[in-house]
């Protein structure tokens, strides 16, 4: 499967196979296998392969976004059905994609595993025979034994392979070109392997956590968790975490505005009876037990108190708050089922304020030099009691009735019209942490990186052979290396050497 | 560094530097794209009768010494210095290398403003495109006489540059969190380098298809432009093999800039393959490429399906450059426009 790449034999998979005719199911098989196996079928599914993945990357996928995938079934209810009975909401987890990538694997298994065979043994038997003369090869005179000699010295000084007959020196060179190009296609098995292995072995999971608070690894504590198939959910790495403060510094620079510069998040961490403080930052994940902790997003959570008429405290917590836009422009929803009656606020919270004609309520620094928490409410039935499970970032107006508008800064407080009473206490963070465990990237990135070492072997590095000659008063040189005149310079230089 | 805790006046100055760089930089290659274009029209047509050359060595016939053409290794025949067109075209080629250097010093202008490398947003990623196109164009005319291809090449260049200062232009520098590692620098530049590669790839196998084309008789009108195009290229097996070059040349940093792709996204989102728009997009330009390495070792595949390949897989590159940034929502939307 190499490139551009001359051979003694024939490319074994390159033949034409031609259909036979009354051979009977064996015959058939076998004609099937040399056709699956050969280059250009090869090439039709590696092409195919390309084309299958573009569907992935149009329509939303179940692995990245579930979200989005509801979404689509909800605008197009007659046309989801049909493309999720096609596999396309999970292109590269579907089975026609894996018909392709497997029909590639064994296609090329079938491919390379004759041609490592073929290559030792060409590597065994050394420089082959000398071709026919050709009138226009380059003649040395002299004493041709003697300019035998010389060649056979000087070629092997500049580390060809050399075999030394009576009458001839036959060499060649750049074997690795086909080895590389072999270890090339083997490591794409390895790193095939690598990826199956890590998806079967392992498991990861999201979770949100408020500064102050904690979870332990296990799979009721996620908020989405996914293992793979031999992983025993129940037995994954038993640690703690807990988030104790999360700071972030935005630049006020004018050209670098609200760029983070700092950006860490300290965790305690209870791992085998353990405890640590570790710094949780992007782009550097926390290694805990066979696990990693990354941290992938994060976010402000305002904390209220809410208080009923007759001066009970029905709500004091913080909650969570999903960002809306680069300067953390965030919006959330409050639930407070134990008021009378119960209660729930939409709420809009900017950590810098301002509003404006066209965008409202609106932050305009990620940083909080100016939080105001705006808050609509709404007094009747939550509607929690009906056993459907409901998103805590939604709240079911049907059955309430709304209160009012209300901005409010830290330590503001508000009186609703039934005499209830909600305090902003002030806000806390929030980071979205992921944790995972896998066992294939390792693998897969070896894998790999023998892979472009082979590859850049295949590419780069020419294969070539020189014959001399004995003639009748003195040696003819004679090169090949089809396509490429790298073997004229070699050739060349070999001449000058004798001459 | 210095510069960027410097007053914000002199920030700004440092950003007007760079844009008059570019603008300076424009100016130079239209002047350049002129000579390069007089040069390609005064160069030899050359005859159909000509074109009919012995074919290159075909087949399994391997084992017989093949009448080489003499001369160094790759780089074709000697280039000619009573070459019609020749002086136009080494006062193009000059041209391209100043442009060169101001662009380059329009983009570390940029990167010094900003504070960080200067490939955070779309504008500045097609900034160090376009001087990673002319980069690998003069870097491949260091080593073989490409002349005739400048006339190809500086438009595209300009149309990146043209893009990139009108449509893409932004002044706000967000730089995501994720993207502040070293990992951008490896995985962005090389991504940048094989854009440029590609891209002259991707020409020179149009271009192959046109000298190829101009083998035969014109026919209609868009037929004789062709022919008229084609006559004054190469010989198609010279710009196939130089497609070959560049693509090997960029194939394996391609799959080193998905590599360090997948490392950092290991780090900053804890997986290193997500199938994400953009990954997939990579993916996807990886087997064509690849299909093309393949399809030039293929009976039947080899020279105009191969360079039809090499197009698509150009197309692809572009298309997860312009399309996945614009069309489509996922984690690599920094686009920034």
């Amino acid at each position: 499967m190499s490139a551009t790449d001359f051979t003694t034999h024939a490319d074994p998979m390159d033949r034409q196979v031609s259909a036979p005719g009354g051979l009977g199911p064996i015959g058939w098989l076998r004609w099937m296998w040399r056709r699956l196996i050969s280059m250009r079928t090869a090439l039709v599914l590696l092409l195919l392969l390309g084309l299958a993945a573009i569907p992935g990357s149009l329509l939303p996928q179940r692995t990245s976004d579930s979200v989005a995938v509801s979404n689509y079934f909800a605008e197009h209810p007659d046309l989801a059905p049909w493309l999720d009975r096609l596999g396309l909401f999970d292109v590269y987890g579907s089975a026609w994609f894996a018909a392709i990538y497997l029909l590639l694997f064994i296609s090329l298994v079938g491919c390379v595993v004759p041609r490592i065979g073929v290559h030792y043994r060409t590597w065994r038997a050394g420089p082959p025979e000398p071709p026919r003369r050709r009138s226009d090869d380059p003649i040395v005179t002299g004493d041709s034994q003697v300019l035998l000699d010389t060649a056979e010295t000087t070629l092997r000084a500049a580390r060809w392979r050399v075999r030394r007959d009576g009458a001839h020196v036959a060499a060649e060179k750049g074997y690795l070109r086909e080895t590389g190009n072999e270890v090339f296609h083997v490591a794409l098995l390895g790193l095939l392997l690598a990826i199956g292995w890590g998806a079967v072995t392992g498991w990861h999971g999201n979770v949100v956590v408020r500064e102050n608070t904690g979870f332990s690894n296990s799979v009721s504590q996620y908020d989405q968790f996914t293992a793979g198939r031999f992983v025993d959910e129940e037995a994954i790495s038993p640690f703690t975490v807990r988030l104790d403060s999360f700071d972030v510094e935005f630049d006020r620079d004018p050209v670098q505005m609200g760029t983070p510069r700092l950006f860490d998040a300290r965790v305690s961490v209870t791992s085998d009876g353990e405890q640590n403080t570790e710094f949780l930052s992007v782009n550097s994940p926390v290694k805990v037990a066979d696990a990693k902790v990354y941290l992938i997003g994060h976010g402000y959570a305002p904390r209220l108190r809410i208080t009923d008429s007759d001066g009970t405290v029905v709500f004091e917590d913080s909650v969570v708050f999903t960002q809306e836009d680069a300067n953390y422009t965030s919006a959330g929803v409050i639930k407070a089922p134990d008021a009378t009656p119960q209660l729930g606020f939409r709420g809009l919270f900017a950590p810098t304020a301002a509003i404006s004609e066209e965008a409202g309520p609106h932050s305009t620094f990620p940083g909080p030099d100016n939080p105001v928490l705006f808050l609509s409410a709404f007094a009747g039935d939550l509607g929690l009691d009906d056993g459907v499970p409901q998103s805590v970032f939604t709240l079911d107006e049907t059955d309430m009735e709304q209160l009012g508008l209300q901005s409010l800064a830290p330590g503001d407080d508000w009186e609703l019209p039934g005499g209830q009473t909600v305090e902003f206490l002030g806000f806390d963070r929030w980071i979205s942490v992921k944790v995972g465990h896998d066992e294939g990237g390792f693998w897969a990135l070896l894998a790999i990186v023998i892979a472009v070492a082979g590859m850049t072997a295949s590419l780069f590095i020419r294969r070539r052979r020189l014959w001399v000659v004995a003639t009748d008063d003195g040696v003819s040189v004679a090169a090949v290396q089809r396509g490429r005149s790298a073997s004229v310079v070699d050739r060349d230089e070999l001449l000058r050497a004798l001459r | 560094m210095i510069l960027t805790q410097a007053s914000p006046g002199s920030a700004a100055q440092v950003a007007e530097f760079s844009n008059t760089m570019t603008y300076a930089t424009m100016l130079v290659l239209v002047v350049a794209m002129i000579a390069f274009a007089a040069s390609f029209a005064a160069r030899r047509t050359q005859s159909i009768d000509l074109r009919q050359r012995e074919p290159a060595l075909v087949g399994g016939a391997a084992v017989t010494a093949a009448p080489m053409p003499t001369g160094t290794a790759d780089a074709g025949p000697e280039p000619d210095p009573d070459e019609p067109g020749r002086r136009a075209g080494n006062i193009a080629l000059s041209l391209s290398w100043l442009a060169f250097i101001m662009l380059f010093v329009a983009v570390v202008a940029r990167g010094i403003w900003a504070g960080r490398v200067p490939w955070g947003n779309m504008y500045e990623f097609s900034l160090t495109s376009a001087l990673a196109i002319l980069g690998v164009y003069l870097g491949v005319s260091t080593r073989r006489d490409v002349r005739w291809l400048g006339i190809f090449v500086i438009p595209l260049v300009l149309l990146t540059l043209g893009l990139a200062i009108t449509v893409l232009y932004t002044e706000t520098q967000q730089l995501v969190p994720a993207l502040d590692s070293y990992w951008l620098v490896i995985h962005v530049s090389m991504a940048i380098v094989c854009g440029g590669a590609f891209l002259i790839a991707g020409t020179t196998a149009a271009l192959y298809l046109i000298a190829n084309r101009a083998q035969r008789p014109a026919g209609g009108p868009l037929s004789k432009l062709v022919c008229a195009v084609g006559r004054r290229l190469p010989e198609p097996e010279r710009l196939d093999r130089l497609s070959y070059r560049i693509v090997a040349f960029a194939f394996p940093v391609w799959t080193f800039a998905i590599v360090a792709g997948a490392i950092w996204a290991e780090s900053a989102w804890g997986r290193y393959w997500g199938w994400d728009p953009k990954e997939t997009w990579a993916f996807i330009t990886w087997v064509i490429f690849a299909g093309y390495l393949h399809a030039q070792s293929t009976a039947g595949w080899k020279g105009r399906k191969a360079s039809w390949l090499a197009i698509i897989g150009l197309v692809a590159y572009i298309f997860n450059y312009f399309g996945v940034n614009l069309l489509f929502t996922g984690l690599h939307s920094y686009g920034g426009v």
